[in-house]
């Protein structure tokens, strides 16, 4: 039986008066990746932001239950949710590096957190630059601006200055969707590669993608989760009917 | 090294991590915000003990205030304290300007629209711009040295007069009225000159009978924020408009505003005398005008959004 | 026909107020630069004004205009900047908000002899100090402060969310996202609108003719000393700006070059208000060209 790093526990989440997550519960498994899928505005990107409460910003958003972290329940008022996303990293949609130089990109949260001599900090950034397969490719520019990146090696330059905060969960916002195929293959990769240190937590609308990729899937519609199983049975042996209509391509 | 320490330690909120810097800043820009609204009030109740105290205090009649011509508050046995002719001044230069400049600021809106939005904007657009950046008392000085003395030779009269602060305020209002009614028509829908070119109608057809009507509360808007400025306008309006005490009998009389009386005024007469309280007293007016125009430009932006 | 006619008179209509448009703005700057280009010189910019005598120039009004300006900018921009801050970033929508709202809406139509009455009560009377640069420089700070608060506000909500969303999430307060992310990518933004803003407060005199006054004591250029009475950097001596100036020589002096003085002024006044305007234009397309050039 592997270890779980989250228990979400009858999770709803709200945006005023409309409920976008109807009391849902799943573990996510440690060190392993998990593809939550279903047609768009299914909830599952709803609850991806609530992990780290980036679905705090939005005006009106609450959520109401729990997710277990290292016996703490990440939805609390108590919770410092500046030191949770350090622990709790994400990686969005569109690829938005800062517009400052690639190293730069990397260090500033770093410096934030005090980290302040040059050498350690130069070798945060080969570190996880080398973890995110970008390494070979900037090293001799590090100091250009990072918008001169081609748009798949924004997206891993985005994930290495994410795990160069050494979290424990990545969750990953449909990373790929706005790449080409060739960058799509890369960051899939590099996906698989991070699952030996990291705990994965993807959106995907990509089929293909979760399959190939992820341990586990999770599939929302309409704010239900309908079935969390092995991805292999999911893809080959869904329990429930829609899933199967679902990952058929019948609606979505 | 850091994730050593328990999760409670690390994850909930003890004040010892970071958040004091956050704190911080969130109270400096909060007392920024504060600053603004305690500069509007105390300005709201400065201005507004300050200037009921020619009424409170002094007992001049607010009644004779606003409705008497007789301005004379030097006459030491039989002060008069008529604002009348200045309130009228205010008023009469604002609609006139107005409607001098309203049909050619929104006339130029819609030739950068739409008879020739490519060049029109490309020249138009930064002649408005320049417009908007001369200061008002360079209107003034203008007007002082080439309207007035056109006037007296051309039309008659001292040039000093209601129809000279007309033309300046006119001129000076018109890139708001421009630039807001650009906008205005800028935003409107394609579908709305499509649907009306679609029916056969010509394009001032479509200007008159579709655009204008639908732009109409956006328009109004412009015209009363241009109105707002020519009301408060001082120094310019001061220069060219005569400055005297009685009603104008007609376009080429000299007159007087508001402000052109503060403007001139307020300075030599001795601070807190009766006669310098009825200049606060008048200060009064453009602040209660100006929050009149604030509420017009609500209404007319709340019918807006209901359409 | 009749119809087809009726567009082509209003067409000819709407070209002509173009045309008139245009024609002002030539009649007023060919007026101004050809009457007062003839009277700028070096010794008209660099030796002190006359009360009655011809020949003045104006080397202290255009001191005391960007020393006020200067002061000015120092008070007014981090207000703003806050103010912009806390509207782009801090306010809820609410009644709170609203009031704020409103209030830099009422800051902002409020005629400025409005504002000039307001600093005679305040910075003059009521502190005691009368005529002073500072106050002048606090009123024209009530007259600049909303424009920089809305210029602010516009310049940091439109910076991308996804820059402010990347470092939220990894563990950065929203303070130091804001000093770090939100700021620098806003700051061309607001730069432009802070010289925009500056050309405004250059050009104004109603707010300043009961606040720095209608006159300048000697002042000793050689005198650093900002608490010595004839130091130009005094703060708290009265000033006469180059706006105010014009204005008080066309209707109160006495000298009888009235009218070369006043178009030397006005020419350096427009002048100014004009290289103000031009760069802030350069500066926005310049950024503009960086941006798409890295796209």
């Amino acid at each position: 039986m592997s270890e779980n790093i989250l228990q979400v526990r009858n999770l709803e989440i709200y945006y005023g008066d409309k409920r976008a997550v109807n009391g849902i519960s799943m573990d996510v498994e440690k060190n392993a990746i998990t593809a939550l899928i279903g047609p768009s505005g299914c909830g599952k990107s709803t609850f991806l932001r609530t992990i780290n409460r980036m679905n705090d910003l939005i005006p009106g958003a609450r959520a109401e239950g729990e997710i277990i972290y290292e016996d703490l329940n990440l939805l609390s008022d108590q919770m410092n949710v500046v030191a949770l996303r350090k622990e709790i990293g994400m990686v969005f949609q569109k690829p938005n590096p800062f517009p400052k130089s690639i190293y730069d990109n990397i260090t500033h949260a770093l410096k934030y957190n005090r980290i302040k001599k040059k050498s350690q900090l130069d070798e945060i950034v080969e570190e996880s630059l080398r973890k995110a397969a970008l390494w070979d490719e900037v090293k001799d520019r590090l100091h250009k601006s990072a918008l001169s990146l081609s748009g798949g090696q924004q997206q891993r330059l985005c994930i290495a200055r994410t795990i160069a905060m050494k979290p424990t969960v990545v969750l990953l916002d449909e990373p790929s969707s706005a790449l080409d195929p060739i960058s799509n293959a890369k960051v899939e990769e590099l996906i698989i590669e991070l699952k030996k240190e990291y705990s994965i937590i993807i959106v995907t609308h990509n089929m293909g993608q979760a399959s190939r990729i992820s341990d586990k899937t999770a599939f929302f519609l309409s704010g239900d989760l309908m079935e969390y199983d092995v991805t292999e049975k999911i893809f080959t042996n869904p329990s429930n009917q829609k899933t199967e209509e679902y990952i058929s391509g019948r609606f979505g | 090294m850091e994730k050593i320490m328990p999760a409670k330690d690390r994850l909930l909120k003890s004040g010892k991590n970071g958040l004091g810097n956050e704190m911080r800043g969130k109270v400096l820009v909060i007392l920024c915000a504060v600053i603004m609204i305690s500069v509007t009030i105390s300005i709201t109740i400065f201005l507004g003990t300050k200037g009921l105290q020619s009424f409170i205090k002094n007992g001049v009649s607010p009644i004779e205030f606003i409705t008497s011509t007789k301005w004379n508050p030097t006459n030491k046995a039989n002060p008069e304290y008529g604002a009348f002719p200045f309130i009228f001044g205010s008023f009469a230069v604002t609609f006139l300007s107005a409607l001098v400049a309203a049909p050619l600021g929104i006339g130029a809106a819609i030739f950068m629209t739409e008879i020739a939005p490519s060049w029109g904007k490309k020249i138009l657009q930064p002649v408005i711009e320049l417009l908007v950046g001369i200061p008002s008392v360079v209107y003034g000085f203008i007007g002082l040295s080439v309207l007035v003395p056109f006037i007296r030779e051309n039309i008659g009269g001292l040039g000093f007069s209601l129809l000279a602060g007309t033309i300046v305020l006119s001129i000076m209002i018109l890139p708001t009225i421009t630039s807001i009614a650009t906008d205005a028509m800028s935003s409107l829908p394609k579908s709305l000159r499509e649907g009306s070119y679609a029916l056969g109608a010509t394009r001032w057809q479509t200007i008159r009978k579709v655009l204008i009507p639908a732009g109409l509360p956006t328009l109004l808007t412009a015209v009363i924020l241009g109105m707002a400025r020519a009301f408060g306008e001082a120094l310019a309006v001061q220069m060219v408009i005569g400055n005297v005490r009685d009603l104008p009998s007609s376009f080429l009389d000299a007159s007087a505003t508001l402000t052109t009386i503060i403007t001139l005024n307020m300075g030599h007469t001795t601070y807190g005398s009766v006669e310098n309280n009825t200049l606060w007293s008048m200060g009064l007016i453009l602040l209660i005008m100006s929050f009149v125009f604030i509420i017009l430009i609500r209404y007319f932006s709340s019918r807006r959004k209901m359409q | 026909m009749t119809s087809k006619s009726a567009d082509r008179i209003a067409t000819g209509v709407f070209i002509v107020i173009a045309v008139i448009i245009v024609s002002i703005l030539v009649g007023l700057f060919s007026y101004i630069l050809v009457k007062g280009l003839t009277h700028i010189s070096l010794d008209f910019l660099t030796s002190p004004s006359s009360n009655v005598r011809a020949g003045g120039g104006i080397r202290d009004q255009l001191f005391n205009s960007f020393y006020i300006l200067v002061l000015t900018m120092i008070i007014s921009v981090p207000l703003g900047l806050g103010g912009g801050i806390y509207m782009a970033e801090y306010a809820k929508p609410g009644k709170v908000t609203n009031t704020i709202r409103s209030c830099i809406e009422v800051l902002s139509s409020l005629p400025s002899i409005v504002i000039g009455m307001f600093g005679l009560l305040m910075f003059v009377n009521l502190t005691g100090w009368g005529y002073t640069i500072l106050g002048g420089a606090l009123a024209l700070t009530v007259f600049n402060l909303p424009v920089l608060v809305r210029v602010s506000e516009d310049a940091i909500r439109s910076v991308p969310r996804e820059l402010k969303e990347g470092s939220l999430a990894l563990g950065i307060t929203h303070w130091h996202t804001i000093k770090t992310i939100l700021l620098p990518s806003a700051f061309p933004s607001i730069l432009t609108g802070a010289i925009l803003a500056s050309g405004r407060v250059f050009g104004e005199a109603a707010a300043l003719l009961f606040t720095a006054g209608l006159s300048t004591p000697r002042l000793n250029y050689l005198d650093w000393n900002p608490f010595s009475e004839r130091s130009p950097l005094n703060i708290f001596r009265p000033a006469e700006t180059l706006a105010v100036h014009i204005w008080s020589v066309n209707t109160q002096g006495l000298i009888p070059d009235i009218e070369e003085v006043s178009n030397g002024s006005a020419a350096v006044l427009v002048i100014s208000v004009l290289l103000f305007n031009l760069l802030a234009r350069w500066i926005g397309t310049r950024i503009h060209k960086r941006i798409t050039a890295t796209k």
